[in-house]
């Protein structure tokens, strides 16, 4: 008998808190767009924020609403802009498929050490102290921060430097904006040839702290004819708005002092 | 080194980091190492009164807590940290925290339950939000409640065998393993015994009750009996710094505030005041387990809060009439401890340079 | 002059070992000139002064080097006569890159005389005063540099009622300030004087730590003005922060994100009065100043006059050089002291100290986990919560630390001091008001654009 009350009284609340629940459910829901559902699941999901927007659903709502072009998915590539173009009608082109790469080669071999640093493992922190642990005041600290920031883990830390693995790298900027030097550059993948120095200074300068500084020696520049090439001072720059460099090889041989490197980053590897 | 100049002309690689450049001295292992020896007296006092049991018991919970933790942290992939010491300080708290008689295989089995469930699960010293000994004191006391409450007579009791006040009848419980042994109950549990029948037993008024609990020769955990024990423990603490007077003070002076409201409400019920802060855990609580670091507030405004809360709780677990559990000290400090990140939350220091309130910026 | 005790004192703070016998017995020295100096064309707070001399000039002591480059910002002098080698960008003690003049002296040490002697200075005007001051290039010498020129002019409507002269020297170690005021006590009180007229000050608080007794004993023997007084604080660090100093003399709070003047107070380190008095009767601008060379790891602790733009190298072989392999040379003091990476470091107007500690002395930061035992936030004399902060700043809550006022932080120290973690609490601050910074910086900037576009739109 009394479990058969407990039983009828748990029932009861149970189907009172049902009734309770389709009601506000019902009362309170949200409109939405069906097309947000099919945004989302045309993204890649991997909420990286390189859009702009704080991951793929708030994206996916804000061009759905018209608040956002179709095209700002750097991780999706052109086959989204395509998709979303078809659901919107709005046309959109997406740009050249990008990769991040850390302007700097410096690593605890070629880069020298100044002092031992005593804090917190952090590049911004680091940073602020005597300016970080390595002679060159351009160069990457080597803390990780941009290895955290990264979404899909392209970033690794060895001997003091960092790298982007470019098969994992989906091109959203993540790592861009923490490095407190400004090292990270997303370059189109197109280009073979990068300068991994980022240090302006006179190669005398540079030959003191880093062995794989660039030394504005302009070899590079000459080999490859100044068409997407120049240099900017004491330092190699790549026109990355221009054609890649048509001989990397011939020019990639020339550097004195092997900052100058020839990456295949044509290779986008899985996509989320 | 010549007279003319130093011996090194030229410094090796420097050292870069952030000011302050000097520290005072202090570090986690100084301060493990300060609440273990302000652990010494209440264990003499537990070898004293329980025998070199006791002494076992606390070398069993501390293996097991300090080997809890090495396996927790390499299994975890992480630094190794028993060197801070805090384990050790785990182990002795746990036992000093059970009655003599436990067997030993459920006093380490609370050491594990402390150190791997109650902080290692969490992260580690730092980020654990109950106090472990507690965690494993109060795992022990709801898996094992017989033997948890099965109170050993003191050594000292047994020599001078004159039944006295305090001390009701003994009961003969056999224990497997173990020579029959005397139990009773706690000061506290018995009062709670006479309770439910409506009484109230007369030694809570007896002058030589009192000297006893001061000193300790009475039922109880290990470590909780001798008040005496328990307050030269604690004055060292307060000489090293590692606590500060607020906890305790607030914590038991509420405890004797709501004894007094108490007995004026309901004279013929109520303890005296004295009795309730003597008996029970209370002083061992009060100042070395409401003031683990980990797991009070972090301002003294904060510790105030959860010191009265404590002592509130305390109260009402111990009077509540019917209530399952004599003594309240430990489930209190447990409760409190989860309010303690709320009362981080909460409560708000007055900047220096702050606008008053109701004053425009 | 009436010596009084410091009627409040500041809740929180800590008591580092003074470690001040080290040197406080040694009268300063003046150097000799060495081979080169190294400039710093910033030496203070604000813009970086505009070099005005070319590669092969020569100069005379007092001539202008850089000149001030904006509202906050200060001229530099060159310290002595030679001829500009070169420029050069090198770390300042603080750890910015910074432009430096490289002076080779010529030996003649020759004065420039731009700045005529201002003998009557009781009958200039304070206009006069101040623009002499700003000239002079005299900064805030206890720390930060702030441009006096600048302090003592305050906006109108906020009228100064108390300069407080902050000789309590606070820092352990360092006895720079201490030296000064025994050495060159009527020049400091002339430079009070100098100032409390610019300002009007009604009254003077001259505040001195208990722990140096014969600096109060000279000024009690000074005759003084009406409503000048000595204020013995107590020996706590840290009293010589502004703020703090001000409680304690007075009673007021500044308030949070506020200036002093917003409670009607100057606060000038001792320094700064002498410099200002070299300035207004001499004619002499600010290019040398008190320099203490301390620590375990110096062979012969002591005090120096030293020209800005002199290695640190050079002071510490001045002081015997090294006794022991140091572990840290820090600029300035060990509480709020930059750790700079190598004795090729140039004096600056601020350099208070050059402290070289050796491995006993100093200790190592660990990135162990807060224990929650709160002593940071009973140490913190701006009463924050210096543990809550530095777990929000760890998660990259930047706008969570925000809330708990991390900008009110001034990186005295003492949290870290007292932490039994070994937390590297004062760097996480600093960071975070470094984001704080860089965001408000980056939105003035937007709205300022926004401005522009508005205000072209409209004019279209």
């Amino acid at each position: 008998m009394s479990i058969l009350g407990t039983a009828v009284v748990i029932g009861l609340i149970g189907l009172v808190c049902g009734v309770l629940l389709a009601y506000i459910a019902g009362r309170f829901s949200v409109k939405e767009d069906p097309r947000v559902e099919e945004a989302i699941a045309v993204l890649p999901g991997a909420n990286c924020g390189g859009c702009g927007f704080a991951g793929c659903a708030s994206y996916a709502k804000a061009v759905i609403t018209g608040d956002a072009p179709v095209d700002r998915c750097s991780a999706g590539g052109a086959a989204v802009v395509d998709k979303l173009s078809k659901l919107t009608g709005r046309s959109g082109s997406a740009s050249e498929p990008k990769a991040a790469v850390v302007m700097c080669g410096g690593d605890n071999n070629a880069a020298k050490q100044k002092s031992v640093y005593n804090g917190i493992t952090d590049c911004g922190a680091a940073n602020i102290v005597s300016g970080g642990p390595k002679a060159c005041i351009y160069g990457c600290l080597g803390l990780g921060t941009c290895a955290r920031a990264c979404p899909k883990n392209a970033i690794r830390l060895e001997g003091g430097i960092a790298s982007v693995d470019p098969a994992l790298c989906i091109g959203c900027g993540q790592c861009v904006s923490v490095c407190p030097r400004g090292l990270i550059r997303l370059v189109p993948r197109s280009h073979r040839i990068h300068v991994l120095c980022s240090s302006p200074e006179k190669g005398a300068a540079v030959r003191k702290v880093c062995s794989k500084g660039c030394i504005g020696c302009g070899l590079c520049v000459k080999a490859e004819g100044g068409v997407s090439m120049t240099m900017s001072g004491a330092i190699a720059r790549i026109e990355y708005d221009k054609a890649p460099v048509a001989n990397p090889e011939a020019v990639a041989g020339k550097c004195p002092s092997k900052c100058l490197v020839n990456l295949d980053l044509s290779d986008r590897g899985e996509r989320a | 080194m010549s007279d003319e100049k130093g011996a090194v002309n030229e410094p090796s690689m420097l050292v870069t980091s952030s000011s302050p450049h000097i520290h005072c001295g202090t570090s986690v292992r100084g301060t493990m190492r300060d609440v273990l020896t302000g652990l010494i007296p209440p264990c003499i006092a537990a070898v004293v009164f329980f025998g070199l049991r006791a002494l076992a018991l606390i070398a069993v919970c501390t293996a097991a807590t300090v080997i809890t933790e090495y396996v927790c942290r390499k299994m975890m992939n992480r630094n190794n940290t028993i060197g801070d010491l805090s384990a050790a300080v785990t182990g002795v708290l746990l036992a000093l925290n059970l009655p003599s008689g436990l067997p030993f295989w459920q006093a380490a089995l609370g050491g594990v339950v402390s150190i791997a469930v109650a902080k290692q699960i969490f992260g580690g010293l730092g980020f654990n939000p109950f106090n472990p000994a507690l965690v494993g004191r109060a795992f022990l006391l709801i898996s094992f409640g017989a033997t948890m409450t099965s109170w050993t007579e003191s050594d000292w009791k047994r020599v001078e065998r004159v039944p006295e006040a305090g001390i009701s009848a003994p009961a003969e419980v056999p224990q497997p393993g173990y020579d029959v042994v005397m139990t009773t109950a706690t000061p506290l549990g018995e009062v709670k015994t006479a309770a439910k029948r409506g009484e109230k037993p007369d030694f809570v008024y007896d002058s030589q009750m009192r000297w006893k609990l001061f000193i300790g020769d009475r039922n109880g955990s290990m470590g909780e009996t001798s008040v005496l024990a328990v307050l030269i423990g604690a004055l060292w603490l307060l000489y090293r710094r590692v606590i500060t007077w607020h906890i305790p003070v607030f914590y038991i002076g509420t405890v004797a505030v709501f004894a007094l409201c108490l007995r004026l409400a309901v004279p013929d019920m109520a303890m005296p005041v004295d009795f309730h802060i003597l008996s029970g855990g209370l002083m061992l609580g009060a100042c070395f387990m409401a003031t683990d670091m980990v797991t009070n507030p972090v301002t003294r405004q904060g510790q105030v809060i959860f010191a009265i809360g404590c002592g509130i709780l305390t109260m009402i677990i111990r009077c509540v009439p019917g209530g399952a559990y004599p003594e309240g000290v430990s489930f209190a400090i447990l409760i409190m401890n989860a309010f303690t990140p709320l009362i981080n939350k909460m409560v708000r220091v007055h900047r220096f340079g702050e606008p008053k309130r109701g004053k425009a910026v | 002059m009436r010596v009084v005790d410091a009627p409040y004192t500041f809740r929180g703070g800590v008591h580092p070992p003074e470690k001040k016998e080290l040197s406080s017995g040694s009268a300063a020295v003046e150097l000799p000139l060495p081979d080169l100096l190294k400039v710093p064309l910033s030496q203070h707070l604000g813009a970086p002064a505009k070099a005005v001399v070319s590669v092969g000039d020569h100069v005379r002591r007092g001539d202008v080097i850089g000149s001030a480059a904006g509202v906050i910002s200060a001229n530099v002098h060159s310290p002595t006569s030679g001829t500009v080698k070169a420029f050069e960008s090198l770390p300042s003690p603080a750890g910015r890159v910074v432009q430096h003049c490289v002076i080779e002296p010529d030996g003649q040490d020759e004065r420039s005389n731009e700045l005529a002697p201002f003998a009557d200075w009781e009958s200039r005007t304070p206009a006069e005063l101040i623009e002499r001051i700003s000239a002079a290039g005299i900064v805030g010498m206890g720390g930060a540099g702030f441009p006096t020129g600048v302090k003592v002019n305050p906006p109108p409507g906020k009228k100064i009622h108390t300069l407080v002269v902050n000789g309590a020297e606070c820092e352990p170690y360092l006895t720079a300030d201490h030296r000064l005021m025994l050495e060159k006590t009527e020049r400091v009180w002339t430079g009070i004087r100098i100032l409390r007229k610019i300002l009007g000050a009604e009254k003077v608080c001259i505040a001195i730590e208990a722990n140096k007794p014969d600096a109060i004993e000279l000024f009690s023997r000074i005759d003084s003005d009406e409503g000048v007084e000595v204020v013995v604080l107590k020996a706590r660090y840290p009293h010589g922060s502004e703020k703090q100093q001000i409680f304690a003399t007075m009673g007021f709070e500044v308030p949070s994100g506020g200036l002093p003047a917003d409670v009607g107070c100057v606060v000038e380190n001792v320094g700064t009065m002498s410099a200002v008095c070299d300035a207004v009767l001499d004619g002499k601008p600010l290019d040398s100043r008190y320099v203490s060379v301390t620590g375990e790891a110096v062979a012969r602790p002591g005090n120096f006059i030293a020209r800005c733009g002199m290695s640190f190298r050079y002071l510490i072989e001045a002081a015997g050089g090294f006794s022991v392999s140091p572990v840290k040379i820090v600029a300035g003091g060990p509480m709020m002291g930059f750790a700079v990476s190598s004795p090729d470091i140039y004096v600056t107007k601020t350099t208070s100290g050059i402290l070289c500690l050796d491995e006993r002395h100093t200790f190592e930061y660990s990135s162990s986990p807060c224990i929650g035992c709160g002593r940071c936030n009973s140490v913190c004399p701006m009463r924050l919560l210096p543990s809550e902060m530095a777990c929000a700043i760890e998660a990259d809550d930047i706008d969570g630390a925000a809330a708990l006022h991390v900008a009110d932080c001034f990186e005295c120290g003492s949290c870290s001091f007292s932490c039994p973690a070994h937390r590297p609490l004062v760097q996480h601050f600093r960071r975070a008001k470094g984001v704080l910074t860089l965001r408000r910086m980056q939105k003035k900037a937007e709205e300022d654009s926004r401005k522009k576009t508005e205000q072209t739109h409209g004019s279209k």
